[in-house]
């Protein structure tokens, strides 16, 4: 009993923040395109109550801190506008499958180490990283079927773009965590941050247990599969420089082109959500996840030490928001790859560079003796 | 009746539900709703693999089948001609071959199962993790590794087919 109570409660705590997260994502990614494009940004919505405080409310007017609601708002209330042309059972159910995947990836995430005497992950799995693979893979049915739904060109077209493009990228995506699994020898995603405490990050395996052969040797190794996993995220959530299946100037805006009112909001909202998924998933495998090298944030905390949990899920936090923020950074400076220069990039030079970086990484741990 | 004989005969149900409209649905001769029946015939697998203890072969069934495989499936669906599969109408010959093939599938498997001691399970201990199937694979004596050798065969024959449908050689 106790043990659902607690796991409900996880879900709440983390479903809940993850959606306000999600909201506030789209305000600092149009924060951040202002400020990369030098310009001011949203900065006009105001409160009747809170924006007569004194200093406060015109400030958080200048941040643009009630934006969200407000688009909240105006997409709910917008007309739900549903085309005669559609294939109407797909699409309504498109934007429900893009959404799902997104939040059913965050469950298995160790969020923080402990607090009280609960973990912070909400299933400690012990093929964590698998589950997460295998519900990634199933979040490009709702592009592919909103595409199809559309019953019209240029739909169609990002659909069968997205469909190529994610399972060419999940490829590289799964080889380049390979070499992370022989280093660490562990599928769960607590111990692969377990050994990350201990033996330095996986991206940059140097501080932890001692400098020898072996860590100067995995140095490439975690460099090359953090780069590989990197672009692949990008490319598995149809950022910028690979949003093929949007592409704005080919085909008008993609797979979501027929959609308006909420349901373009679900696959707004399932964009953000799958991109702090992969945020999350990039601190987790390769920057150790809730520890931090000094100061004896590495370990869990005692039974009792309820800042130092607090602290951990403030950590885990801060790298996976560095992250969102280095994908909003990219979005704003590249631009668009064409569709034959992505396939190219992925399949001619990612999947062979991460084949070799798994056989690098086997006969540096197969010569180091471990 | 316990919670995991609750979930096998909901998962088994699911199961054989949408396998049937996969291949029968009597609402819509969509192959894409075909291909989508599939997709959740093979999570409602993936389910009763979870329930054996599993992991492993649950997530890659997911992560192959559903998330790749199919894709796949539905990429290739697409770019085919679509309204003609649909008016296509049941023969008499598909009707014969079908279900012949399903009969004599059927008994084959319905004669293993009889023959077979069924009280003489699996260790239901047994967690199915990735060490317990590298250990089955790799391990002399057990050797499933020549099983999974047969399955370059499916390589070979890709490549061939790509060589063949070329129409002029380099």
């Amino acid at each position: 009993m106790q043990f659902v109570f607690f796991t409900l409660l996880k879900i709440a705590c983390v479903l809940g923040p993850l959606l306000t997260l999600v909201a506030y994502a789209v305000l600092a990614e149009r924060k951040v395109s202002a400020l990369i494009q030098d310009r001011v940004g949203p900065n006009r919505v105001n409160l009747p109550l809170i924006g007569s405080i004194p200093v406060l409310g015109p400030f958080l007017t200048k941040l643009g801190f009630w934006h969200p609601l407000v688009d909240g708002v105006k997409s709910f209330i917008k007309e739900d506008f549903t085309p005669a042309h559609v294939r109407k059972i797909y699409f309504w159910l498109a934007p429900a499958i893009s959404l799902v995947p997104a939040f059913l990836v965050v469950a298995v995430i160790p969020f923080g180490s402990t607090l009280g005497a609960q973990k912070m992950v909400i299933a400690d799995l012990n093929v964590g990283i698998l589950y997460t693979f295998g519900i990634v893979s199933l979040g490009v049915y709702g592009i592919v079927l909103a595409g199809y739904a559309a019953n019209s060109k240029f739909p169609f077209l990002g659909g069968i773009r997205a469909s190529a493009q994610m399972i060419s990228y999940e490829i590289a995506m799964g080889m380049s965590v390979i070499p992370v699994f022989l280093v660490v020898g562990d599928l769960n995603l607590g111990k692969i941050i377990e050994h990350q405490a201990q033996n330095g990050w996986n991206a940059f395996p140097v501080f932890g247990g001692g400098f020898g052969l072996q860590q100067l040797l995995l140095i490439p190794c975690g460099v090359i599969s953090f780069v590989i996993f990197f672009i692949s995220a990008l490319a598995e959530t149809n950022r910028l420089p690979f949003d093929m299946a949007e592409s704005e100037s080919e085909l008008v805006s993609g797979y979501h082109t027929e959609y308006s009112s909420m349901k373009f909001g679900m696959f707004f909202i399932g964009e953000y959500a799958n991109m702090f998924a992969g945020a999350a998933m990039m601190t987790t495998l390769f920057l150790g996840g809730w520890t931090l090298p000094i100061l004896g944030l590495n370990v869990a905390p005692a039974e009792g030490e309820w800042f130092k949990g607090l602290l951990h899920i403030g950590i885990f936090m801060g790298k996976m928001l560095g992250f969102m923020f280095i994908f909003m950074w990219i979005r704003w400076m590249l631009p668009r790859f064409r569709y034959d220069q992505l396939m190219d990039l992925g399949w001619r030079r990612m999947i062979p560079l991460a084949l070799a970086n798994i056989i690098l990484t086997a006969a540096v741990l197969a010569l180091t003796n471990r | 009746m316990a919670l995991p004989d609750i979930l096998f005969y909901l998962f088994a149900f699911l199961t054989l539900l949408f396998g049937a409209l996969a291949v029968a649905n009597p609402f819509s001769r969509n192959p894409v709703t075909s291909a989508m029946f599939l997709v959740l015939t093979i999570c409602a697998m993936a389910g009763l693999f979870v329930l054996l203890n599993a992991f492993f072969l649950a997530a890659v069934q997911i992560l192959v089948y559903a998330g790749a495989v199919m894709v796949l499936f539905l990429f290739v669906i697409m770019l085919l001609d679509l309204k003609e599969e649909q008016r296509r109408k049941i023969n008499l010959f598909g009707i014969v071959t079908g279900t012949g093939a399903v009969l004599g599938l059927g008994f084959l498997l319905t004669r293993t199962i009889w023959g077979g001691d069924l009280n003489q399970a699996a260790n239901p201990r047994v967690i199915g993790d990735t060490k317990a199937l590298g250990l089955e694979l790799f391990t002399k004596g057990q050797f499933l590794l020549p099983f999974e050798i047969v399955s370059v065969l499916l390589l070979v024959a890709m490549v061939g087919v790509i060589l063949l449908s070329k129409k002029e050689l380099k």
